[in-house]
This record gives structure tokens, C-alpha cells and sequence, in this order.
């Protein structure tokens, strides 16, 4: 909680200018590959390029003068990735679209507009992110509730094994993705106040200063629910997020490493009890090992992955070109497996620029955790932060065959209204904090201000 | 509490290294295997959605892709397709043979040689297109090659195959029975499988490509093998005088199972002139000539014309042939006149003419001429390789005369051509079944200066009687024909 940067002098400057000025270029991603698309599949510039590119272009200009207005210093460069990550979604999905006669990109145009109004609702309405530490039990529960909906019968639904998704009416939602972010307030609110005891009270075993169990014994008990209930519904990517999300706060707010190590062990210990006791755990890592010798086979095919491995080869360096590859052969290619449409089409270098465009939020949500002044902002983007680099890894390396495939979505990339909107409203988060971060203290600039006048008006005493 | 977050963005630079240094490593170092894979369609959907260059017989291609308006833009077709199908082999979805397959990368323009053409391709905006293979065929000898093989009536088999001799450039390659290629180029994927499975169950087996995957006993076609390893010796020359008689008992055996007769051909009785062993195929000579130089005498000169060896490149999979190792005596004296285990396919036994022709040096045989890119101008050309020398000149001059003489007043009569000296040799191998046997024939010319050896092999003629069955009267006139085609085209 070190205040180094308004101590030196340092102020932060607002930086909208150059907001602007990347989101143009952002927009010139989304629009320029979606032009691409029509131009690969068709042959010919989408008719409705200008109607598309305006609708876009006013989502994100409205979406900057909000931040302009209510969150003034906040980091720039944020926005603008997430836009051209959204725009590249949205384009690829309506490739997809194109040869499969599906109409996705639609659909996840009007999520993204959602996202974009809940993105602007979270700036407007929350001006201080520590208000959000008033619901830290509030939120744990409503996490374990959303979590818990999925199970409920009539509106709970089991899609490809999991059962994540709930249907009402016309929508169906993955409440997940909310239950994330939801998490994340929790977990910064408790250990935020109780840090101190988590890290000081206790007795010390081997290593580790293990804190007293009233302490510990509330998360604790929130995240075992949150992963048992993610273990009943099979969806191992869910559980290994909250789990590193888990550690990730943990070991930032008591400062501690052994939390890592003793969360590291656990972590091997649960994966190989996993491979052991659970079918559909061992059939994934199986897969993983042997991609090929599952490609044929009837259940727990590879097919899925080989596919994508064969078309993101098949893209090499540079990529076939938008709409000239062969990615509808990967069954959800518009969703899990979109960095596998990206690799084929845009090849090595779009999948490598997509890569570096989730590493720099990561690292801008990790710095505006830095530079915030109080600890609670630095756990929420801190636990955002991790939630996110968590999230990318596993989908990406799952895909690529680098760690066993487990279902999640690729944020703003992949098809997925939850998960499209529960990304905005992190951003939005993220950008209220690196905004109360940013900005200058008032109340000094204040003083010093009061005192300069004391001294032209009262006769120097010394 | 930034000091865990510091370690924490390390961890997550980690995370993102790996992710980017996974996805290198897949799509840069491991994509050529996994484009290779058999499994992976994308390549072969590809490849029927681009120009897929031509395969050249002189300026007359053999298989080329038409536009086609179906689910791919091109469709190959195969105009000669029962001639040349051993050749091309055919480009299915699911497989490719032949050249189709041994040069698939030139084919789909993906070979090195092509770049440029590629780079060009690329700056102009045009539609890639594959470079085309022009083959050493010659079209008028593939032709007598394939209607002589048909000639022979229904259910025959058999296969020919035609030389270079100073090059090794194949000039015909024939295989009966064929198939049709373009049935298995269709796009109608579902029949392609089902014509696919029809025809590997085919009696006659159409898809074996006779000429370098069947391998049988060569029979007397293989004495001219012992003539130039006798020769080669030193023992014997051509005005030598050989052992001849009506029957020789092989050596350490009794009985009828060692005895070896010549089937009432005229080999008279002591010592014969070597002319007249090789003008009336004399098995009895031959047998003792080899049991007298040797098992690995008569193995070093049948390595040297192939035998043993991988030797073709341009078509694949070659079945090697075979002179067995260690031979006894009496093995020894069986497989001096082509019996035992020896086994040739007919590529190997036009090498054997073709080495003889070519003064004892044998030539690496090859059937892709040269590349052309896709505007068809000519890459450089294949260099003609020495495979072996198997025999001097001045034995191959010997073996030629035998050769001669066998087609002037032996056995070997049916190729002659007025005006032109032939060389020759019959063979009608035992098939050590009920069988009938199988007729074989190998020949070049002219004798002086030789431009074609051929070899025919004719594995079933249901359509001739059991006794006509000869290499002489089935195997000659369609050896002749080709040499006819090539001599005086």
C-alpha cells in the first residue's frame, strides 16, 4: 500500500487522447477483418460493412467517452485491446457463420453490445471500487447460488457432459462466468480485513505459518463448496480456475509463498486423485497424451483437438487467409476451440498477436493492482488479473495440446454471451480501479494549496 | 503486498511464454508432420480444390484436372486410364499411388524447384498451380506394350516392361490387368470406397503394378545371367564348348527329384557349342555351367544387374528381387537356369537385357523424365545414374552374340526384325504348382548399337492352351512390337 507515486510527485496523466487513438485502431482490426471475411468467403466487401462498422464504432466511442467522463484516469491502452479482441471474435465468428449457415456473430453482436452498457453501468454506477467491499458476503453467497443454479431442475441444462448452462425462456446463460467475478470481490473483501490474522495469529508447521481456523475457516468453506459443486457438474476448467484464484488472492494478501507451495501440493495431489477416480478426467489426459491413437475413436475422441491441431498446422506462419481455411472441420470452432479458426486462418502470427494482446491485460490489470493505493483494489484487479491469465492459459493450452483439454471460453474471442458480458464488466472494473489508482490525491495537492495561503497571510513563525 | 503481485506477473509472463512458445513449435517446426499425417484431410481437401499439374507423356498429358463445379473447382481425369494407370496410380480422397504420389510435391506445386514460379504466383494475385512431371514414356511403345498384354484374351496376366539401355529411362510399363483411375478420382467419395474395396478383392488383382511388384522365377530368361557369369569368369567364352546332353544329375543328389532334362529340346550329347546351350535353352548346360563357377560367382553377377537391390525411386513400393544366399550345389544348378528361389520381377529383367545392351553397365532405371513448371517450361532434367557395372564390355559383347544367335536360329525367333539384329532369350518358368507356367521374354535392339530392351512376362493366358504356352510364341511378338515402336517410329 505504498503511496511511492504521489509521494515523488509523480502524477499520472490522463492518456484518453491516446485511447482514442488505439481504439481507431482497434476498430480498424474489427472492421478490416471483417471486411477480410467477406472478401475470403464471398469474394466480395459485406454489403453491410458501413451498417456493421458504424455499430461498432458507436459501441466503442460511447464506451470511451464514458470512460473519458467517469473514470478519467484509467489505464489506457486496456479498452482498445479488449476492442480489437472483441472485433476479431465477432469477425471469425461470422466466417464460421458464413460456411455453416449459423448466425452466432449476430447473436454475439447483441451480447456485445450488452457487455459494452453493463461495461459503462459498472463505471457510472460504482465510483468507488471500494464500495464493493461493503458486499463481500453478499457476493460469496450470490456466487455459490449462481453456481448452484445449474443443478436446479427445470431451468439447469447438461451440455457436452457439463452441466454449466441454464436455460430461461429464449436465453440461456452460463452462470459461471458471473459466479468469477463475483468470487473475486469475495475473496478480496474477506482476506482483506483479515490478512493480519491470516498471516500473523497462528501456529507455525514446517514451513508454513498456519493461520487459526476461525480465520481461514469461512473461505475456506467458500471455496470448497464452489469447487465440489464444480466437480459434480464436470467442469474440471471452472474448478481449476477458482482454485488458482483461490491461491492467487491468497498468497498476495498474506504475502506468504508457502501458500503457493502447500497449494501447489494440493494441486497434484487433487489432478492425479482426479486421473485416478474420475472417467472423463483420465479420458482428457489420455487424449492429451496421445492425440492421435483417439482420433477414431467412438467416445472420448480426440477428434476435436486433432482437428484443430491439423488446421493450426495447416495455417503455418502466416495463415490460409480469412475465410479461405477449413476451420468449420473443428466441431465448436466458434467457441472452445476459436484460437484453432485464428491459427488456421491468420496463422503463427495471428495466434502469436492475439497471445500478446491477453498478456498485456494481464500485465495492465497487474499494474493497476501496483499502483493502487488500497488493498482491496490491489487484490480485486490482482485476483482479476489472475482469474483472466488463468482462464487463457488453460483454453489456449488446451487447445494448442499443451495441458489436457478442459472446456472454457476464450474471453471476447470465443461465441458465449456470459462469458462476453461477465468480460466487459471485468474491464470495467479493472478500469475503475486503474482509474482511483491513476489519479492524483486531491486532498494533498489540497493542503499544501491551504498552507501556501496560511503563509501569505499569517506572519511566518519560523 | 506488491512484492507477491511482482512474483505473481512472473508466473503469468511464464504462463503466456509457454502458450507462445507451444504455439511456435506446433505451427512452425511440427506442422510439415502434421500436414503429412494420413489422417489430416486438409491437405488432400486442398488439393482438390487446386490445379493439380499434369503428368506428360511426350506433349500429351495422362492425367490432368479439369475445372469441375462440383464441392472442389477441379477434377482429375486420367484420358488413357487403363494404359497408364501402373504409371500414375490415381489420386483418390483417401490415397494416392504411382507418380501421382512420388511426385505429389511438384504435382501440388508445393516443391522446392517450383518457388519462384510460386513467389510469382503469389505477387500476381493468380491461383497457384502445380508443376507438371513429364515422364521418359515412350507413347507408341506403351501402346504395342498394353494391346499385346490384351491381345492375350480375357483373364490374362501379365506385364512389360521396356528400357533405355544407355540411360535406364523406362519407356513403356505395362500392367494386365489394369484399372480406371478416374473411378477413383471422383468426387463421389462414397463410390470411390466402394470401387476401391471392389477392386483390391478383383481377381487378377488390377491394382498390383506387376511390373515392379510381382516377383516370380525368371526361368530361362535367367541363363543370360548365367552366360555372363560363366563368361565373366574367365572358364568359358562364347566359342567355347559347354557340357550338354539330354539330362544332368545335379551334384550330392539321386534320383528324379536332382535330375534336370531339357524337355525334348535338342542339346546333344558331351560338349556343345555355347550357342547352341543358349539357341535351344539347355537346361542341362545350364545347370552344370553354374554348379562349375559357383554359387557366389553367379550371386555377384546377379547382384550386379539389381538383384538384391532397391533400385527405383520414381514408383513405389518396389518389391525386390531376389538370388537367395548360400546356395548348395544342387540349389546352385537350379537357379543357373532361373528356378529355386529365384525370383525377378519383369523391371528386373529388362535390366538384365538392358545391362548386356548396354556393354555391362546397368543404368538406375526412372520414369520421371524432368519437372516442368506450370506454364509447362522444363526445370532441369533427371541425370541418368550407373546403378552397377555388372560385366565387362567384352562379356556383354559375348552374351549379346549368344543373344543374337538365339533370335537368328533358337528359341527366341518370334522377335525378329528384317533388317535389324535382335538379341534375345526365352524363359518358361515352372510355377512348381499345377499351374500352367509362366512365359517370359527379354530382348534388345539392335545388337550394335541397342536403343530399347524389353521384357515381357506373361503370368496366366487362360486363353492359350496349356502346351503353346512358350516365352518364344506368347512373349516375342509383343516384345517385338515394342522394339518395332522405338526402333522405327
Amino acid at each position: 500500500m505504498s503511496q511511492t507515486g504521489a509521494l515523488m510527485g509523480f502524477v499520472h496523466r490522463r492518456r484518453r487522447g491516446a485511447e482514442l487513438f488505439l481504439l481507431v485502431l482497434a476498430l480498424a482490426v474489427g472492421v478490416g477483418a471483417y471486411a477480410a471475411v467477406g472478401l475470403g468467403v464471398d469474394q466480395e466487401v459485406p454489403a453491410n460493412l458501413f451498417g456493421y462498422g458504424g455499430w461498432l464504432a458507436a459501441l466503442l466511442v460511447g464506451a470511451h467517452v464514458v470512460v473519458r467522463f467517469a473514470a478519467p484516469y484509467a489505464d489506457p491502452v486496456l479498452l482498445p485491446i479488449v476492442a480489437a479482441l472483441n472485433g476479431l471474435g465477432l469477425a471469425v465468428i461470422h466466417r464460421l457463420d458464413l460456411s455453416d449457415n449459423t448466425s452466432f456473430a449476430r447473436q454475439q453482436l447483441t451480447w456485445m453490445t450488452l457487455g459494452v452498457l453493463l461495461f459503462a453501468a459498472t463505471l457510472l454506477l460504482i465510483r468507488d471500487h471500494r464500495v464493493l467491499q461493503r458486499f463481500t458476503y453478499t457476493s460469496g453467497l450470490a456466487a455459490i447460488l449462481l453456481l448452484l443454479l445449474p443443478m436446479a431442475p427445470g431451468i439447469g441444462t447438461t451440455i457436452n457432459g457439463a452441466r454449466i448452462w441454464i436455460h430461461l425462456g429464449p436465453f440461456s446463460f452460463q452462470p459461471g462466468e458471473v459466479a468469477k467475478v463475483l468470487l473475486v470481490i469475495a475473496f478480496a473483501g474477506y482476506l482483506v480485513l483479515h490478512r493480519d490474522a491470516l498471516a500473523l495469529a497462528g501456529r507455525r508447521v514446517l514451513f508454513l505459518d498456519l493461520p487459526r481456523g476461525r480465520d481461514l475457516g469461512p473461505i475456506l468453506a467458500m471455496w470448497m463448496v464452489s469447487l465440489g459443486i464444480l466437480v459434480f457438474q464436470h467442469d474440471l476448467g471452472s474448478s481449476l480456475l477458482f482454485f488458482g484464484l483461490f491461491l492467487i488472492t491468497l498468497y498476495v494478501a498474506t504475502e506468504r509463498p508457502g501458500w503457493l507451495v502447500l497449494g501447489g501440493l494440493m494441486f497434484l495431489l487433487g489432478a492425479v486423485a482426479a486421473n485416478h477416480f474420475l472417467g472423463h478426467v483420465a479420458t482428457r489426459v489420455n487424449i492429451w497424451l496421445h492425440p492421435f491413437q483417439y482420433y477414431d475413436a467412438a467416445s472420448g475422441s480426440s477428434y476435436q483437438l486433432v482437428e484443430g491441431l491439423f488446421g493450426m498446422a495447416w495455417g503455418g506462419m502466416v495463415g490460409r487467409g480469412l475465410g479461405l481455411g477449413d476451420p468449420t472441420r473443428i466441431p465448436y470452432a466458434h467457441s472452445d476451440f476459436i484460437i484453432a479458426s485464428i491459427g488456421e486462418e491468420l496463422g503463427l502470427t495471428g495466434v502469436i498477436a492475439v497471445i500478446v494482446l491477453y498478456g498485456l491485460i494481464v500485465e495492465r490489470a497487474l499494474r493497476a493492482a501496483l499502483v493502487c493505493r488500497d488493498g482491496f483494489g490491489k487484490l480485486v484487479a490482482t485476483g482479476l488479473a489472475g482469474v483472466f491469465a488463468l482462464q487463457v492459459f488453460v483454453v489456449i493450452g488446451g487447445v494448442l495440446n499443451l495441458i489436457p483439454l478442459t472446456g472454457l471460453t476464450t474471453p471476447f474471442l470465443s461465441y458465449g454471451g456470459s462469458s462476453l458480458v461477465a468480460n466487459w464488466v471485468i474491464v470495467g472494473l479493472l478500469l475503475r480501479i486503474s482509474d482511483q489508482a491513476r489519479r492524483p490525491l486531491p486532498s494533498l495537492e489540497q493542503d499544501d494549496r491551504e498552507s501556501d495561503n496560511e503563509a501569505t497571510q499569517v506572519v511566518k513563525l519560523g | 503486498m506488491n512484492k507477491p503481485i511482482r512474483t505473481l506477473s512472473l508466473f503469468c509472463l511464464l504462463l503466456f511464454l509457454a502458450l507462445l512458445g507451444r504455439a511456435t513449435y506446433l505451427q512452425y517446426y511440427e506442422a510439415e508432420s502434421l500436414n503429412a499425417r494420413p489422417e489430416n484431410r486438409r491437405v488432400i481437401e486442398a488439393a482438390y480444390s487446386a490445379e493439380r499439374g499434369a503428368i506428360l507423356v511426350g506433349r500429351t498429358p495422362i492425367a490432368e484436372s479439369k475445372p469441375s463445379n462440383d464441392r472442389y473447382k477441379f477434377q482429375r481425369t486420367y484420358p488413357q486410364p487403363n494404359m497408364y494407370a501402373p504409371i500414375t496410380g490415381y489420386f483418390s480422397y483417401y490415397s494416392q499411388t504411382g507418380v501421382e504420389h512420388s511426385e505429389n510435391a511438384v504435382l501440388s506445386g508445393d516443391d522446392s524447384r517450383l518457388f519462384v514460379t510460386r513467389l510469382v504466383d503469389l505477387l500476381s494475385n493468380s491461383t497457384p498451380k502445380g508443376g507438371g512431371v513429364q515422364l521418359t514414356i515412350n507413347a507408341a511403345a506403351q501402346a504395342a506394350a498394353f494391346n499385346g498384354l490384351k491381345n492375350l484374351g480375357p483373364g490374362a496376366e501379365g506385364s512389360v516392361v521396356a528400357i533405355n539401355p544407355s540411360t535406364g529411362a523406362i519407356l513403356a510399363m505395362a500392367s494386365y490387368p489394369s484399372y480406371d483411375p478416374n473411378q477413383l478420382a471422383s468426387h463421389d467419395f462414397k463410390s470411390v470406397a466402394e470401387r476401391q474395396q471392389q477392386l483390391e478383392g478383383a481377381p487378377g488383382s488390377p491394382m498390383v503394378n506387376r511390373a515392379i511388384q510381382t516377383r516370380l522365377f525368371p526361368g530361362s530368361t535367367f541363363k543370360v545371367v548365367t552366360a555372363a557369369a560363366a563368361i565373366e569368369s574367365g572358364k568359358y567364352s562364347y566359342d567355347s564348348q559347354v557340357p550338354g546332353g539330354p539330362s544332368y544329375q545335379l551334384p550330392q543328389t539321386s534320383g528324379s527329384t536332382g535330375l534336370v532334362d531339357n524337355e525334348g529340346r535338342d542339346c546333344g550329347s558331351g560338349k556343345i557349342s555355347f550357342s547352341q546351350a543358349m539357341e535351344n535353352s539347355c537346361n542341362t548346360s545350364f545347370a552344370h555351367l553354374a554348379v562349375n563357377i559357383g554359387a557366389d560367382q553367379l550371386r555377384k553377377t546377379a547382384e550386379g544387374f539389381g538383384f538384391n537391390q532397391h533400385y527405383l525411386d520414381d514408383l513405389g513400393p518396389q518389391v525386390t528381387s531376389v538370388f537367395p544366399q548360400n546356395l548348395n550345389p544342387p540349389q546352385t544348378g537350379q537357379a543357373g537356369f532361373g528356378q529355386f528361389d529365384v525370383q525377378a520381377t519383369p523391371l528386373q529383367m529388362a535390366m538384365v537385357a538392358a545391362g548386356i545392351a548396354n556393354g555391362g553397365v546397368v543404368m538406375k532405371p526412372y520414369v520421371v523424365d524432368g519437372v516442368l513448371t506450370p506454364a509447362l517450361e522444363p526445370l532441369p532434367r533427371t541425370n541418368p545414374e550407373e546403378l552397377s557395372q555388372a560385366v565387362s564390355a567384352n562379356t556383354a559383347d559375348q552374351v549379346t552374340k549368344l543373344m543374337v544367335d538365339t533370335v537368328r536360329s533358337g528359341t527366341a525367333y518370334p522377335a525378329a526384325i528384317p533388317g535389324v539384329d535382335v538379341a534375345g532369350k526365352t524363359g518358361t518358368a515352372q510355377t512348381g504348382t499345377s499351374e500352367p507356367p509362366y512365359a517370359w521374354f527379354i530382348s534388345f535392339a539392335p545388337a550394335a548399337d541397342p536403343k530399347v530392351a524389353v521384357a515381357v512376362m506373361i503370368q496366366k493366358a487362360p486363353g492359350v492352351e496349356r502346351g503353346e504356352i512358350a516365352g518364344g510364341t506368347l512373349g516375342g511378338p509383343i516384345a517385338k512390337a515394342i522394339m518395332e515402336a522405338v526402333i522405327h517410329p
